[in-house]
């Protein structure tokens, strides 16, 4: 549905987006991470034919979005950064307006905009003037502008802005059922929404992809995914990792916390620990030496720490420099 | 095909381009008259301007002791009135759309941009027009007191009402520039006074001491006075009235280049 080639964007002398490519399809969850400045605004605002690209190609359906920009727009709902919706409306009236200009009239119209009341939860508002609603109303509103005419690609950036937890769990489960019949990019500071909505998941970071791949693939990429943490009662920590450095299946060992009389230890595996050698090696290890197991658990890559590894090079330093100011 | 979309596809399929762009035009122009009127904004408005009309007609044009039943008192004070009154209907047009972030939906919505600047320009208009349709008791006033002669007063509304229009493609232009209203009101409101000072009698006068008149006649010709004093006398030339068309003609085609260049970044 989506498809985008070597998509750039130069403001001056700055490369906001510095030659994008993906693809979405139908039945997809695409979700667009990246620290603050990376470009994941400026790539939607491009695919929504909102600003023109300095170069590169975007097609919506079959449309190229610079050629054939409204028959693209035709197929796109979008919730741009921020919520903007007119002030001066009633919430019914901007839902209204929003449906007709989508095409929609009389009983039609009437219909998408009960609909989508109902989907975002606006019953109690929708008579208030947009201005004087809370900020998780306004994002809501204008959420529900982006599904009013029932588009089948949907572009939303940061849809959960804003949101009350109650709130962030009801958009992300109606992102993730809209997904089965929509082709679907969301952009997030919410490492736990790519697990909860996506099917596949972008790191963008200085306008390039970093990561892509399914959420499972990401945290794989992870250095702690596949290794093995063990909790040992009566032994010294330092005892442990001397003789999981003897192991051929352990890398590298570290000692996570030693306290109460007992050690935690964690062992990152070799490519010989993989696929839960790593676990067994152990576990006969602490057979062998009689040591008295309180765990031994094989962990999942982490999220936080993958979008940190590879998005970290610019934001260490500036993170360092104010802890050494306090 | 879920429901919605097959309802989305149908709308588009059944109409033209033509009544799809007429559609989307009036959907646009609604939307703004319904701002104008949702704040007490548009009623203070009208009533500013029914007081002024009132305040210059009545006392400094001397409606009663110029004995003749014409409106050409009224209409004389309108390139003056509009300079300030046009403006601030107009400054938001762009300005509140952009500070709003608001032309982001507008202008990702299946309409052109060209017909988002038309939609705008017309409801503005259509609402300087009701403001203009009210001071009518003045017609009755003069046909109360005198025979009038209703061509010369239809012709006096028409041209005010196209120089209000011109102002206000003026105005719709300078808001696309900025997302402060006041600034886009006092742009326009100095690009408005060249067009009126190009043609002011006094600033003429100034000028024929030391131009030749051929380049002076020029100068006029770019003037809204030069244009509305013929039409407010009964005379509804063409060529005025092509004046004001091509004002806002250009000036609304700048639009689109403005706002085109802030998409681009
Ligand atoms: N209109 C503009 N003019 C100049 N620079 C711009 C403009 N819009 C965006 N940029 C720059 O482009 C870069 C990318 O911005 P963008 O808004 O796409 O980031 P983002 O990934 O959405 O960040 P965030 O997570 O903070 O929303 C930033 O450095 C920004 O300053
Ligand atoms: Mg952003």
């Amino acid at each position: 549905m989506i498809k985008v080639d070597n998509l750039v964007k130069t403001f001056g002398p700055k490369r906001a987006v510095d030659g994008i490519s993906f693809t979405v399809e139908r039945g997809e969850v695409l979700g667009f991470l990246g620290p603050n400045g990376a470009g994941k605004s400026t790539t939607m605002r491009m695919v929504t034919g909102f600003i023109p690209p300095t170069a590169g190609r975007i097609s919506v359906g079959g449309h190229d979005v610079v050629d054939q920009p409204i028959a693209a727009k035709r197929l796109i709902g979008y919730l741009p950064e921020n919520a903007p919706a007119y002030a001066d409306m009633t919430v019914l009236g901007f839902l209204s307006f929003a449906a007709e200009m989508r095409g929609l009239t009389g009983e039609a119209r009437r219909k998408a905009v009960n609909r989508v009341v109902e989907m975002c939860f606006l019953e109690s508002v929708v008579h208030q003037s947009v201005d004087t609603l809370s900020k998780g109303y306004r994002h809501r509103t204008c959420f529900a502008q982006s599904i009013i005419h029932d588009p089948p690609v949907l572009i939303l950036d940061e849809p959960t802005d804003g949101l009350d937890p109650n709130q962030k769990h009801e958009v992300r489960t109606l992102i993730r059922r809209m997904g089965e019949k929509k082709a679907i990019v969301f952009s997030t500071h919410i490492l736990e929404e790519v697990d909860a909505a996506c099917t596949r998941a972008i790191i963008i970071d200085r306008g390039k992809i970093v990561a892509n791949g399914t959420p499972e693939q990401l945290r794989s990429r992870s250095e702690q995914a596949g290794a093995v943490a063990l909790r040992v009662a009566g032994i010294p920590a330092a005892d442990v990792t001397a003789k999981l450095r003897e192991l051929p299946t352990v890398r590298k060992s570290q000692v996570l916390a030693e306290a109460a009389g007992f050690a935690t230890v964690r062992a990152y595996p070799n490519p010989d620990g993989r696929n839960g050698a790593l676990q067994e090696s152990l576990f006969e290890l602490a057979v062998r030496q009689n040591w008295k197991l309180a765990e031994l658990r094989t962990e999942e890559g982490r999220m936080d720490e993958v979008f940190r590894s590879i998005t970290l090079p610019d934001t260490m330093p500036a993170a360092n420099k104010t802890e050494e100011s306090k | 095909m879920s429901n919605g979309e097959t309802q989305v596809a149908q709308a588009s399929g059944e109409r033209g381009e033509h009544s799809m762009a007429f559609h989307n035009i009036k959907t646009i122009a609604k939307r703004e008259i319904s701002g104008y009127f949702a704040s007490p904004v548009a009623y203070v408005f009208i009533v500013i301007f029914l007081l002024l009309t009132g305040f210059f007609t009545f006392m400094v044009g001397r409606f009663f002791d110029r004995g003749e039943a014409s409106l050409a008192a009224f209409f004389l004070w309108h390139p003056w009135l509009y300079l300030f009154l046009v403006p601030s209907v107009g400054m938001r047009l762009w300005s509140e759309e952009r500070r709003l972030g608001t032309i982001e939906l507008l202008l990702t919505m299946p309409v052109s941009p060209w017909q988002a600047i038309v939609g705008k320009f017309l409801a503005s208009w259509a609402f300087l027009a009701l403001a203009l349709v009210l001071t009518f008791p003045l017609v009755f006033t003069v046909n109360y007191l005198g025979d009038p002669d209703f061509g010369v007063i239809l012709c006096g509304y028409i041209g005010s009402l196209f120089m209000a229009g011109a102002y206000l493609a003026v105005t719709c232009m300078t808001s696309a520039l900025t997302r402060n209203q006041v600034v886009s009101f006092i742009i326009s409101v100095v690009l408005c006074l060249f067009l009126i000072l190009a043609g002011w009698p006094p600033v003429l006068e100034m000028l024929i001491k030391w131009a030749d008149p051929g380049l002076v006649d020029t100068v006029a010709a770019f003037s809204v006075v030069t244009h509305f004093d013929s039409v407010q006398l009964g005379v509804l030339d063409s060529r005025d009235l092509i004046y004001f068309l091509s004002i806002m003609v250009f000036s609304l085609f700048t639009t689109g280049v403005i706002i085109r260049g802030h998409r681009a970044g």
